[in-house]
């Protein structure tokens, strides 16, 4: 199987926040919530950078082993899930994450959060694959039909790469020594305390 | 303008953006000013003498806080809450649980020495006891509730399963953040009761040095409070406070800032919590099966004149001099 990881090659990002746009519609992801999000570093100033995250699915997620009730789970492809029956809002996983990826519907008084809701990598959740229910609760399963996330599939410039994080990798390095210079992979230190060396 | 001039216009024009052209591969060799940028390391470095400090860019979708890109502080706030908020609450409860057993196996309980009197005196009124039971309903819930976000994944989960561990989790939740409610009522009401009672004075000194009839079998002389429940109220209040305060911040997200601050009153919150528990256990454990007629204080709010003058000599004292200890409310003994 593979290790499925995010690649945004901040260098080729125009901050077009297609990725956003095709997130939400693809998942319809609720009112308020952005799955995915373009962030520029240094705005208007020399070396600017917009790099578009989400929902690294960490290697050893942080996520997973604050939650109280325990409802994370990892996938064969290595893609940090969670299900949300279980799931009780208690907004643990949004303190722990290094990305701010879990977000929450406000659906009472006083601050207290819905279910969590943070990116799936296109992959659903722990109901049926490609059914209803499943689509309802955690969006578009693409994996199951064999095709990568759509942030990443649809970008314009190929900044955002998806897939196994070897071939990812192989392809950003080839990148960097072509262009010769590179801003790295962002949050990869983080999420899978590794750096791509060139 | 003539065509003439139109013309040497056009060249000149021409001219200019070849040279444009050609100046502009030299100058790139020289300085690539698209390579320049900050990357992960530099951004992680800088944070070795900073870890709380936060990644932020700009956004352009309406959620502001969306703009902070890395944020790694979770990392030590999630190796607080897996090992140090673990460890204190075990040690704190569990510890306090084997120290009033091995008490009671040592000291055994408290007896009223002289027997009960069969006379009573009104050591709690009505409203006293109401705010008293408010306070300490409302606590035992939200402590359950508080120690299963911590201890009730390891300990509770595996027995029940996960669907039934959620329920009762949800139900935890909203019991814990409706119920916060009148237990902060009950601590501020307590406060306003009570604090002309509990002001220290050099009587608590002297009962902590006579080992305050708990060890040892002196009794030393104490007002309304002695010094040991002097103590248990000003845990409660302060601890209720700090509760109340970061509790509030984190029923209310939005209030206390951004997540580095809900880390913090969530460090707050729990450890002051687990004292808390801990401390009131004993408070439990002495108003109950550790000492014979303590419980009448809170229960009946009736307490046996034997067991008043032995603990709380001065009390009696005032009390018999303000008429509220008369022959009128001699027991008849059966």
């Amino acid at each position: 199987m593979a290790r499925m990881k995010f690649l945004c090659d901040a260098d080729r990002c125009i901050e077009c926040n297609a990725c956003v746009t095709a997130c939400k519609n693809e998942n319809d992801v609720p009112w308020g919530i952005n799955r995915r999000r373009v962030v520029t570093i240094n705005d208007g100033k020399p070396g600017e950078r917009s790099v578009s995250m989400a929902c690294m699915h960490c290697t050893d997620a942080p996520c997973a082993a604050v939650c109280p009730v325990d409802c994370f789970y990892t996938t064969a492809d290595a893609v940090v899930l969670h299900n949300k029956d279980l799931c009780i809002g208690c907004g643990y996983c949004f303190y722990a994450c290094p990305f701010g990826a879990p977000q929450y519907p406000k659906v009472s008084n006083f601050g207290s959060r819905g279910k969590m809701d943070k990116c799936t990598y296109c992959s659903g959740g722990p109901e049926v694959d490609l059914s209803p229910a499943e689509f309802q609760k955690y969006g578009s399963n693409r994996l199951a039909e064999g095709k990568l996330p759509l942030c990443a599939e649809m970008c314009s410039t190929k900044s955002l790469l998806a897939g196994d994080g070897e071939v990812i990798a192989q392809i950003y390095k080839e990148r960097v020594v072509k262009r010769g210079y590179g801003s790295g992979a962002w949050g990869w230190q983080t999420a899978y305390r590794e750096t791509i060396t060139i | 303008m003539s065509l003439g001039a139109h013309l040497r216009f056009l060249v000149t024009a021409l001219l200019l953006a070849v040279a444009v052209g050609f100046a502009q591969p030299g100058a790139a060799q020289q300085v690539n000013p698209t390579a320049d940028s900050v990357k992960e390391k530099q951004f992680l470095d800088a944070l070795k003498g900073n870890p709380s400090a936060e990644l932020q860019g700009r956004i352009t979708i309406p959620d502001s806080k969306a703009a902070t890109l890395e944020r790694p502080a979770g990392r030590e706030w999630r190796a607080f809450h897996q090992n140090t908020m673990t460890k204190i609450g075990a040690v704190a409860v569990l510890g306090m649980l084997i120290l009033l057993v091995a008490f009671y196996l040592f000291r055994g309980r408290i007896r009223i020495e002289g027997g009960p009197s069969g006379q009573t005196l009104t050591r709690f009124n009505g409203f006293e006891r109401f705010v008293h039971w408010l306070t300490a309903a409302c606590f035992i819930v939200l402590a359950l509730s508080g120690l299963n976000v911590t201890f009730g994944k390891s300990l509770l989960l595996p027995l029940i399963g996960p669907e039934a561990f959620t329920n009762i989790s949800i139900v935890a939740k909203w019991a814990h953040n409706y119920l916060a409610w009148p237990f902060m009522l009950g601590i501020a009401l307590m406060f306003l009761v009570w604090i002309k009672d509990n002001i220290p004075s050099m009587i608590d000194v002297r009962w902590f040095a006579a080992g305050g009839g708990i060890v040892g079998k002196a009794h030393p002389p104490a007002k309304r409070f002695n010094g040991g429940q002097k103590i248990v109220f000003w845990t409660v209040v302060l601890g209720g406070a700090a509760l109340g305060v970061s509790g509030i911040y984190l029923l209310f997200p939005a209030v206390a800032g951004g997540v580095l601050d809900l880390q913090f009153w969530n460090v707050i919150h729990g450890v002051v919590g687990v004292l808390m528990v801990a401390a009131i256990l004993a408070h439990i454990y002495i108003g109950t099966i550790g000492m014979e007629g303590a419980f009448d204080a809170m229960g009946s709010g009736e307490v046996d004149l034997n067991w008043a003058k032995e603990h709380h000599s001065l009390w009696v004292a005032d009390e018999v001099r303000k008429g509220h200890v008369g022959s009128g409310k001699l027991q008849p003994a059966e």
